[in-house]
């Protein structure tokens, strides 16, 4: 097999996925003769009403969790703030909550802002991060107070990889009583999730990362756990969630669940060992080439790679004359005019922060795709290196 | 994704002047590494002051790349006078425009001629004279102030999206606002008055300020025909007004606060002001 002249080789997916085909598939019906609404009493729309439960034992059964402690939202956004401010809401009297430093915008800018949002006073410790992205647990524990109402740590890093022991974090939150909730969006359907078996409270997931479409999120809500609804309104989702279902995404979610269970050895064999070819082979192939993260506490399918004294969005606008599709740490595609705060808090020098690519896979990516890459990239490099007055090559 | 006009991404896709002149005229570095972009210009001129080539190395985004490589383009065949002219809005026309957060990049460009000029003519850079307001970036007031007076920049995120100034920690943003106050719409830029490191009295004030105008100063004007005139003295703010040649001069500004108050700063005391009179 060898690639199309014109094809467009996707390593963006922890930007976001193709929708499946058998999601989309899966979908169509109701975009069309299903348009029944599941909360009506006759038989048309009690059939979508059952197309949604389906999808909601789908998405339990990927995170090993009950149909029941599954919440349909419109996004990883809506779910993570559901989670943290129902906690607060809940806890009035705790005005403590534990983060991260390199969180995603949607839980950093939510911790940041707490007291506009809330219009109470809250601490918020955010914990450090060493120079491969990984948190200190004695750091963690000695945060872990009284007056702690909730811990909010990703799974996994969308922009490093880096996966976090949310497991035994969330174990000590609930020896203490204190609500753990985890972003999940980037470690669902890339690496075995389980949830019946943790102390996980909440997790916040989102469709459109795992091959389900754009508009669609999940907030899965541990039995037992007091919860204040972000959106009232009608009774939908047991109450937790106002607001007409948006059934034919619900129904792709369901599909996407049910392909990436059946996928999940291959997103850590195949999709993995594609990953490490290309990680090994630019670094090999690019001198002033390194890794961003820790080398296995990582999603299989994330590759962060700094090339030094060149800058990420030219990197980047090269790689698009080559149709290749990735992502960048640097201030230029940060939106600020600083390089991204994950590689800041990890320490890395702003030289190379500002060179950094992320490569992000999956399944869908083949074995041409990556030799691709690995033929184009050292060009890139080298004539935008030429160009650099820091390179003394 | 930018919006980025065809020009710029072909300037950027086939970048024209890449690498440095050996022994040139003048060379200009401008940014840093820590910075996210940098710029070295080099420029030889030949004995008539006229720009024969100009040569770019960039570290930075596509539209910083862009910009260096339009420049280049431009100010071969200026004479260094004309060179001094060209103004960053000059370099984003050149390119069918930047977007709005982009303009630093066009800053940029202007910066590395001018102080590939300033190196050519033997000056000092007056830019780096100011205070850095913006740690982040090292941004110093005085070029705050010049971009807001140069391109009428009327909120504090048009400073960041000119200088950069304030797109870091945000820490400086108080002092960006003030510095809005105090010079948007005004034609006299007025820095931050510094600790009086020493004191004098009005009367030897206003006699050393005279005695510069006339030993180091008025000459040079008067050679191009011009002249300049002391009209008051108020603690640390002067008052002249430019004569002759000097009024109709569209670097009149830049003469007052790059020469003469830099003169007058180094000779008389370090926290005076010259602004001009307006006749």
């Amino acid at each position: 097999m060898s690639l199309a002249p014109d094809a467009v080789i996707y390593m963006d997916n922890n930007a976001t996925t193709r929708v499946a085909p058998e999601v989309l598939a899966a979908m169509m019906p109701y975009f069309s003769e299903l348009y029944g609404n599941p909360s009506s009493m006759h038989t048309f729309g009690g059939q979508v009403a059952e197309a949604v439960h389906t999808a909601r034992c789908q998405v339990a059964a990927l995170l090993g969790a009950d149909p029941e402690e599954i919440t349909f939202t419109s996004c990883g956004t809506e779910s993570d703030s559901a989670a943290i401010l129902s906690a607060l809401r809940t806890y009035p009297e705790k005005r403590h909550v534990i983060t991260t430093r390199v969180e995603h915008p949607a839980v950093k800018n939510l911790c940041e802002n707490l007291t506009a949002i809330t219009g109470h006073k809250y601490r918020v410790t955010r914990l450090k991060v060493d120079a491969e992205g990984m948190l200190d647990m004695a750091e963690y524990e000695e945060a872990l107070r009284e007056d702690t109402a909730i811990v909010s740590v990703m799974w996994a890093n969308n922009e490093t990889g880096v996966i976090y022991p949310v497991e035994e974090m969330a174990r000590m939150a609930r020896q203490r009583g204190i609500l753990f909730h985890t972003d999940a969006v980037q470690a669902v359907g890339k690496i075995p999730i389980n949830l019946r078996q943790l102390d996980i409270d909440m997790l916040a997931l989102s469709g459109h990362k795992l091959h389900a479409p754009k508009g669609v999120g999940v907030l899965y809500i541990k039995r037992g756990t007091l919860f204040v609804p972000f959106m009232t309104g009608g009774h939908q989702e047991h109450g937790r969630r106002g607001g007409t279902e948006n059934v034919a995404s619900i129904v792709g979610l369901g599909k996407a669940c049910e392909l990436a269970a059946a996928k999940m050895d291959e997103e850590n064999s195949r999709v993995k060992a594609m990953r490490d070819t290309l990680e090994e082979g630019l670094l090999t192939a690019i001198p002033k080439s390194l890794l961003n993260g820790h080398k296995t506490s990582r999603l299989p399918n994330t590759a962060n790679i700094s090339f030094e004294f060149v800058e990420g969005e030219a990197i980047l606008l090269h790689m698009n004359q080559q149709r290749i599709c990735a992502s960048s740490g640097s201030a230029c595609t940060s939106g600020s005019l600083e390089p991204s705060h994950v590689l800041r808090a990890m320490g890395v020098p702003f030289t190379a922060a500002h060179g950094s690519i992320r490569f992000s896979l999956s399944v869908y990516n083949s074995e041409e795709e990556i030799a691709f890459v690995l033929e184009k990239m050292p060009n890139i490099i080298d004539s935008l290196r030429k160009m650099s007055p820091f390179w003394k090559g | 994704m930018w919006e980025y006009t065809d020009t710029v991404q072909e300037h950027f896709l086939h970048p024209r002047n890449v690498g440095e002149i050996d022994n040139p005229s003048g060379t200009g570095d401008v940014g840093s590494l820590a910075c996210g972009d940098a710029l070295k210009l080099t420029l030889k001129i030949d004995d008539k002051g006229v720009i024969t080539e100009a040569k770019f190395k960039t570290f930075g985004c596509a539209s910083a790349i862009a910009s260096s490589s339009v420049l280049t383009e431009m100010v071969v065949g200026m004479t260094v006078d004309e060179a001094a002219k060209v103004s960053n809005q000059d370099i984003a026309n050149a390119l069918g425009g930047l977007p709005k957060e982009k303009m630093h990049c066009s800053v940029m460009g202007r910066e590395a001629l001018e102080a590939a000029i300033a190196d050519y003519r033997g000056l000092i850079l007056p830019m780096a004279e100011g205070e850095v307001v913006c740690e982040c970036f090292g941004v110093t007031d005085l070029e705050i102030i010049r971009a807001i007076r140069e391109s009428n920049l009327r909120s504090v995120e048009e400073i960041t999206n000119f200088t950069k100034a304030g797109g870091g920690c945000g820490k400086c943003e108080g002092a960006l606002r003030n510095l809005l106050e105090q010079h948007a719409g005004i034609g006299v830029s007025r820095p931050v008055a510094k600790e009086k490191p020493r004191r004098m009295t009005a009367l030897q004030k206003i006699k050393r300020i005279e005695e510069v105008l006339e030993r180091e100063i008025r000459p040079g004007l008067r050679k191009d025909g011009g002249d300049i005139e002391l009209i008051d003295v108020d603690g640390d703010f002067v008052s002249v007004s430019l004569r002759g040649a000097c009024t109709s001069c569209s670097k009149s500004q830049t003469t007052i606060k790059e020469y003469v108050e830099k003169k007058l700063r180094e000779l008389v005391l370090d926290s005076l002001i010259v602004e001009e009179e307006q006749s």
